[in-house]
């Protein structure tokens, strides 16, 4: 009877627990509850454990424990908005590479049984643990800056990386037929030079797409090794996060017109080299100053003077100048002015999937601000004037018009059907996808180029001096 | 646990979890995805589990309830902050 309570209602708690948690999350006002049930179960769960196999007395336990905590805390506590990206994905990398170990270290537990199945989820929670693992460490590497941002490529890589792609499944069988441990060490080198070629031609902008699939990794990797050791609540809540991190990147691919496949399979669309864009761009930008007609900064004052309604796009140019709380005063101005503010959020602005609306929570700006691009697009046709802070490849009129470059197909925000568009962007060189923003070319639009952090005070500045 | 419960329950949890999970709209993405990642950390009981067996491996289960105990506490630390933000920031506006 205990034995079934410890076993299998205890757990199933639990995880209803979790699932409450996540329930809550649906929800602005009840997410921070919800992540302290999520967080009060976990609690509950550890002690459960540690009272089950009789851990309490055993201070290597404690000593690893409060270590791992305190690391976690001070990293939790130390980290800026703009690193969450890398925070995430190093986490979940420590949670893949701590699922790998685990069957590491239970290998002799689970592969002596002749049963084939130990060895089948050992060889699966190696090689996906290991692979999340590598790859969460270069992702975090590159959002850092501390590896170049850039897909890194190299002669051979594409046929290398789908090499791998089939050599692992290929060696699992082989592992689960032949039962060699051998083959388990192999099938971990390789899960872990594939994280490693899979991130490095990952680009900035695709960044939310790898990181969610990462993040899906590390719970398939803790649902694995939860199968493997006869864990239900790790192998229930593994699956959980599984679940969440392939919504997240479906989402994500969805809103970059990309297919989770290709993304596995390496970038294809970057082969082109982002350089000749770059120059292409540079020249087109000369020669379009010279058209006639257009709006100029001077005109800024009287067009947000006469405006009814203002939308702002940010991108994560806003977050690498620091300009939120420039926008926060911004929207603040305008609205004291009688105008309607309101926010238009591309899915993939940033580098993680709602990256753009913690930073601008982080200024106090309200979250019913705050609109995603399905539910806003309309709106852009009876705006009176978008300010865009260091977005360019979500408003990217290219997208639609042009075959076969990195963004084509992918959805954007219709900046361009507004009466007026100020950018305040660092300077005309395309975005992240290195395709030339034609936006800028537009008659209608006012480039303001340097750092947001002083041209979107500027604009306030226009503003307030009229008022 | 015989291993048909396990796979049950395994099926059971990913369904329930896409129909919630899927309901939180993309102002919430973030601290989601981070309150996800701390979730994963769940390999932390699988961690201290392996621990009852020591002897040599018993390094190898320590560094992962190490690196697991990290991905759990800094993950639903740093959700934690993120979430306290988005109350101020509604706070600030209704006080107006």
């Amino acid at each position: 009877m205990t034995h079934y309570l410890v076993n299998f209602l205890l757990p199933a708690l639990i995880t209803a627990g979790f699932l409450y948690g996540i329930r809550l999350m649906q929800t602005p006002h009840t997410a921070l509850r919800g992540n302290r049930i999520g967080a009060l179960c976990m609690l509950v769960a550890v002690l459960l454990v540690l009272w089950q196999y009789g851990l309490f007395g055993r201070p290597m336990v404690w000593a690893a424990l409060i270590t791992g905590s305190l690391i976690g805390l001070r990293m939790a506590q130390r980290v800026k908005t703009i690193q969450m990206p890398q925070m995430v994905a190093l986490f979940n990398g420590l949670g893949g590479a701590a699922s790998a170990l685990v069957i590491l270290a239970c290998l002799n537990l689970l592969v002596t049984e002749t049963w084939w199945f130990g060895w089948l989820v050992s060889a699966l929670a190696l090689a996906v643990g290991s692979i999340t693992f590598s790859g969460s460490v270069v992702a975090s590497l590159k959002l850092e800056g501390w590896m170049t941002s850039k897909p890194l490529f190299f002669r051979g890589q594409s046929v290398l990386t789908k090499w791998i792609f089939y050599f692992i499944p290929t060696i699992t069988v082989l592992a689960v037929i032949d039962k060699r441990p051998a083959l388990l060490y192999a099938v971990t080198v390789s899960a872990l030079l594939y994280g490693i070629l899979l991130a490095m031609r990952v680009g900035g902008a695709d960044m939310p797409v790898i990181i969610s699939f990462l993040n899906s990794l590390s719970g398939v990797a803790a649902s694995v090794s939860g199968i493997a050791l006869g864990n239900l609540l790790a192998a229930g809540v593994g699956a959980l996060v599984g679940v969440a991190g392939m919504i997240l990147t479906q989402i994500m691919c969805r809103a970059m017109n990309r297919d989770l496949l290709s993304v596995l399979r390496g970038f294809k669309d970057y082969a082109g080299s982002p350089e000749t864009d770059n120059t292409q761009a540079a020249v087109s930008g000369d020669a379009s100053s010279e058209a006639s007609a257009r709006l100029t900064a001077d005109d800024i004052p009287r067009l947000l003077r006469e405006a009814h309604k203002v939308l702002i796009v940010p991108g994560y140019g806003m977050a690498l100048s620091q300009a939120q709380q420039a926008v926060k005063n911004l929207m603040d101005a305008l609205e004291k002015g009688g105008k309607e503010v309101k926010v238009a959020v591309h899915p993939v602005a940033g580098r993680m999937p709602g990256h753009m609306h913690v930073l601008l929570a982080e200024v106090g700006v309200d979250y019913d601000r705050l609109f995603d691009m399905a539910k806003i697009n309309h709106e852009f046709a009876e705006t009176d004037v978008v300010v865009a802070v260091g977005a360019c490849d979500v408003m990217n009129p290219a997208a639609a018009s042009t075959e076969g470059t990195p963004i084509s197909g992918m959805p954007i925000l219709k900046v361009s059907e507004a009466k007026a568009v100020i950018v305040c962007n660092l300077n005309e060189k395309p975005g992240y996808s290195g395709v030339e923003n034609t936006l800028y070319r537009e008659g209608h639009v006012i480039p303001l180029w340097g750092d947001a952090s002083e041209t979107v005070p500027e604009i306030t500045a226009a503003l307030t001096q009229q008022g | 646990m015989s291993l048909t419960v396990v796979l049950i329950f395994v099926g059971a949890c990913a369904l329930l979890g896409y129909r919630i999970i899927a309901a939180v709209p993309p102002l919430l993405h973030t601290p989601l995805m981070s309150g996800m990642n701390a979730l994963s950390g769940i390999t932390l009981l699988v961690a201290l589990a392996s621990l009852k067996t020591s002897g040599a491996v018993s390094l190898l289960a320590c560094t992962a309830v190490v690196l697991a105990a990290i991905n759990v506490v800094g993950g639903y630390w740093v959700t934690d902050r993120m979430l306290r933000m988005y109350k101020r920031g509604s706070g600030k506006e209704t006080e107006k």
